[in-house]
């Protein structure tokens, strides 16, 4: 059969791309299958994009604020149409970047949507493709609407950022559905581009899957911004109008409305496991309706494993990009470590910036451990405070006994960057006490992080 | 560059291995972590690894032979390094001496490995800095333990594999607080720590010295009684009964259990001696002594005297069999702080027993028999065991050993004495 690989990999975003890489790195012949631009969901439609629209947000509030720092800048103005177009250079270029990575890997990129077949063999258009070793699917996943209370995802008044990504004009008044990572994210982006933003959360707090302290801090902060936040609160009802949207809200048992010229569902995704030949190949779910893996991403038939989205949350490029590093190891016959999955960052590229990686408070409460808290206000910063970025803190919490760091949370300007500190520190068994060993460089908003570690111990300097 | 592969202490007492099996032959491709070789120490058949990536080399040791510890077995060269290459470095390489292969080696009875020597050996251990911490608190001994984490590295959950046991161990972390020395017979203090180290006084030094110079390294003197086992009989048959098939229970377990719960009573018998001081244990690790093939080995049943019964004869039972099988983890058969050994399924009805260093008692288990026993002015057949305690004399004193086997007969006699 003249197409055999030892390798066939279905879906060409942040997993499947670097099993790919990974895969030929080791030797294997591999190909690779995307209906779409190679960088999936992340480099076209996700992280990228939404990083570049977030600087520009970035840039509109430091010019706002200049006056204060001796910069007149005038009137500022601001034209979302023109932020996009530059999002989607950038996606372009990133796109291109995988493309490079794949020819300079010798990966053969097939166009198409590959569907499985019994026996590690895929059909792509009517083109048969046959794996010598493993078939992986990294097909990703994809927004989805509420249509259960009238939220169906139209496109024009009813969006997913999907849709946000490619607007010409920020809409004059937005709400935001789910204040997880993109929620928040597009709220931040919109209010910088001068749109009315309405934040609605159903859990009782935005961010609910970070620290309780994370999600005050926020809050406030979006708040003081004139972003209004709903959390607790539950749309029962959508009146979708042609170019405007008047939702039913119910917050700790009061009703009101809200109305929009545009909502953003972001609430939830689904994955892409339909149509490609799944239950042909004897690939099963669970009953969450993520593809089954054992330990090592392997499915219910053997030879064919599952990585990233598909394979279970949380759904982050990072985690899809260790499983296809990890799955293509083990194809090859390598013993890979093992993914740690409670120690897998966690990052919320707002303004301030929300990162975290280990356990909540509330976890550990839960889980009766016997901790220690640490934190540290950039209000205390020296940096901080010379860059007028002090909202925010590091907060770490610790094991008492040992000085296990159990769980680390940052809201601050650069915390996307310095939450990696903890993740080493965990990866390799540190304690708070190595942590504060190590010399941070004065003036830094690291040395929060440091003086975060000291205060878990009782020996906090700079407060 | 060629990494030499060695014949390492593969058990803390190991000087010498027999290759049992090369898993990896002459030319095959290995990488670190691979299995080489099964190779027998003198207390379980171990696998040797490999510890680097390449392909092996100049196997130089044939299946069978017996190697000492530190000579080279093979070479682990990069595909196409000729060989030969960075030999010269590999070969003045040194294999760590394990902590107790510096131990005296002739003590007659079967050596364990204190922690306390493994302790004082310098060789790095690589270990995350919580696994550091949290060995240093738990008194673990790291060398013990096989690293699962980057390189061999003993992370944390090495740790928690090896505390499962001793479940207690961890979480005894307070500091041992300053007590004095403790008069003879010493009182039971159970204090969160696992011991206390008691220095040496002026006349136990002496006492040591003399009785040393007189009977040997390890001055022992014997203690027999008879202990009347009617009611432990009937009370072991009665439990036996209901447990039927799942787990019986021994006479053996019922004299560890017993000796277990005497020893929490009479601490003077719980001890290790560390020629300038004597370690008084708060935890009782039971080794009980079991026969394999040429030659014995004590598996430790931890903390025994906590374990119910029932407990205490499953831990036996597999201890003992995996010891007959040689499949015991170092961590299993080290660290007991005081010994039994029974010889009564061969009919044996009294012997003496040579005494495990650090350890200062061990415990001689004699056949259950009937026999005519004068009760009340008559002659009437009784189930009955004879008992012989081997004492170290420079911790334990003779009046010291003889209250503790009065404790321990007076338990036997009487089983429900243990609930008390």
């Amino acid at each position: 059969m003249a197409n055999q690989f030892d390798v066939l990999i279905l879906g060409g975003g942040p997993a499947g791309y670097v099993a790919a890489i990974r895969a030929a790195q080791l030797g294997l012949a591999t190909a690779l299958i995307e209906k779409e631009k190679l960088g999936g969901v992340c480099v076209n439609i996700g992280c990228i994009p939404t990083k570049a629209l977030l600087h520009s947000a970035y840039i509109a509030k430091l010019l706002r604020e200049a006056k204060e720092f001796g910069i007149e800048a005038g009137a500022v103005k601001t034209d979302y149409g023109v932020a996009m177009q530059r999002s989607r250079r950038v996606s372009d270029q990133n796109s291109k970047g995988v493309e490079f990575l794949m020819k300079k890997n010798k990966v053969t990129v097939v166009k198409g949507t590959g569907v499985l077949q019994p026996g590690k063999k895929v059909k792509v258009g009517s083109d048969g493709y046959e794996a010598r070793k493993a078939v992986i699917i990294a097909t990703g996943s994809r927004v989805k609407g509420l249509p259960q209370i009238g939220l169906e995802i139209n496109k024009t008044t009813v969006i997913s950022s999907d849709e946000a990504l490619f607007l010409e004009h920020a809409p004059a008044s937005l709400a935001v559905v789910g204040a997880g990572a993109v929620g928040m994210e597009f709220a931040d982006i919109f209010q910088a581009f001068g749109t009315k933003v309405t934040l609605i959360e159903v859990l009782p707090r935005i961010l609910p899957l970070e620290d309780a302290e994370a999600s005050d801090a926020l809050t406030k902060s979006y708040k003081k911004r004139g972003i209004e936040v709903l959390a607790g609160a539950k749309v029962t009802k959508a009146n979708v109008g042609k170019d405007r949207v008047a939702l039913d809200i119910e917050a700790n048992g009061a009703k009101q409305k809200v109305e929009a010229a545009v909502v953003l569902m972001a609430a939830g995704r689904a994955v892409n496991t339909e149509n490609i030949g799944l239950k042909e190949a004897g690939v099963q779910l669970n009953d969450r309706g993520f593809i089954k893996v054992d330990p090592s991403l392997q499915t219910t038939t053997p030879g064919v494993y599952a990585i990233g989205d598909v394979a279970g949350p949380p759904m982050l490029a990072h985690k899809g990009f260790r499983e296809g590093v990890v799955v293509a190891e083990q194809i090859a016959g390598r013993k890979p470590h093992p993914i740690k999955y409670d120690n897998v960052p966690s990052v919320t590229y707002c303004h301030p910036e929300v990162a975290s990686i280990g356990l909540t408070e509330d976890q550990c409460k839960e889980r009766k451990l016997d901790y220690v808290v640490g934190r540290f206000p950039f209000s205390a910063n020296g940096r901080a405070r010379g860059t007028g970025e002090t909202e925010g803190f590091v907060k770490i919490i610790r094991d008492k006994k040992y000085g296990e760091i159990l769980g680390a949370h940052i809201v601050g300007s650069p915390a996307s960057e310095l939450i990696h500190e903890l993740a080493v520190a965990r990866e390799n068994e540190y304690t708070v006490e190595e942590v504060e060993l190590a010399i941070h460089a004065h003036p830094t908003m690291s040395e929060a992080v440091a003086e975060a570690a000291l205060d878990s111990l009782g020996r906090v300097v700079h407060l | 560059m060629a990494t030499t592969v060695f014949m390492e202490a593969l058990s803390p007492t190991m000087e010498e291995g027999r290759l049992v099996k090369w898993h990896k032959h002459e030319g095959d491709a290995v990488k670190a972590g691979d299995t080489l070789a099964e190779v027998e120490t003198d207390k379980a058949i171990m696998d040797l690894q490999a510890r680097a990536d390449g392909i092996l080399r100049q196997v130089s040791a044939a299946e069978g032979q017996t190697v000492p510890v530190g000579k080279e077995l093979a070479v682990i060269v990069a595909p196409g390094e000729p060989l030969g290459a960075g030999r010269g470095t590999g070969d003045e390489r040194r294999v760590a001496p394990s902590p107790a292969a510096t131990a005296p080696a002739s003590s007659p009875a079967p050596r364990h490995s204190p922690p306390a020597a493994a302790a004082a050996d310098a060789a790095p251990v690589k270990a995350s800095p919580l696994a550091r911490r949290m060995a240093k608190e738990s008194g673990v001994d790291l060398k013990l333990l096989t690293g699962s984490g980057p390189g061999g590295r003993v992370v944390r959950r090495d740790l928690e594999t090896a505390a499962a046991r001793p479940a207690a161990t961890v979480s005894a972390s307070a500091p041992v607080a300053p007590v004095p020395p403790p008069p003879s017979p010493v009182p039971v203090s159970r204090t969160d720590a696992s011991y206390e180290d008691v220095p040496l006084t002026q006349i136990r030094k002496t006492i040591a010295k003399r009785l040393a110079a007189s009977l040997g390294p390890v001055p022992h003197y014997f203690l027999t009684t008879e202990v009347d086992m009617e009611r432990a009989a009937e009370a072991r048959e009665a439990l036996n009964r209901d447990l039927g098939d799942e787990g019986r229970i021994s006479f053996n377990d019922i004299v560890v259990k017993a000796a277990a719960l005497a020893l929490t009573r009479h601490r003077a018998c719980n001890a290790w001696f560390q020629d300038d001081h004597i370690r008084y244990w708060n935890e009782v690790h039971v080794g009980v002594a079991v026969a394999v093939e040429d030659g014995l080995i004590t598996p430790v049943i931890r903390h025994a005297d906590r374990k119910s019964l029932r407990e205490i004869g499953r831990e036996a039972h597999d201890l003992a069999q995996r010891a007959r099988n040689r499949r015991l983890r170092p961590e299993e058969y080290t660290g007991s702080t005081f010994s039994v050994s029974n010889l009564g399924m061969f009919d044996i009805d009294q012997f003496t027993a040579v005494i495990n260093p650090p350890e200062a008692a061990i415990l001689a288990v004699g056949s259950v028999t009937q026999k005519p026993v004068v009760a009340d002015g008559t002659i009437v057949a009784r189930r009955r065991m004879r008992l012989t305690l081997g004492c170290d004399h420079r911790v334990i004193d003779g009046a010291t050993g003889a209250v503790f086997l009065q404790t321990l007969k007076q338990m036997l006699e009487n089983p429900l004495a243990m609930l008390l």
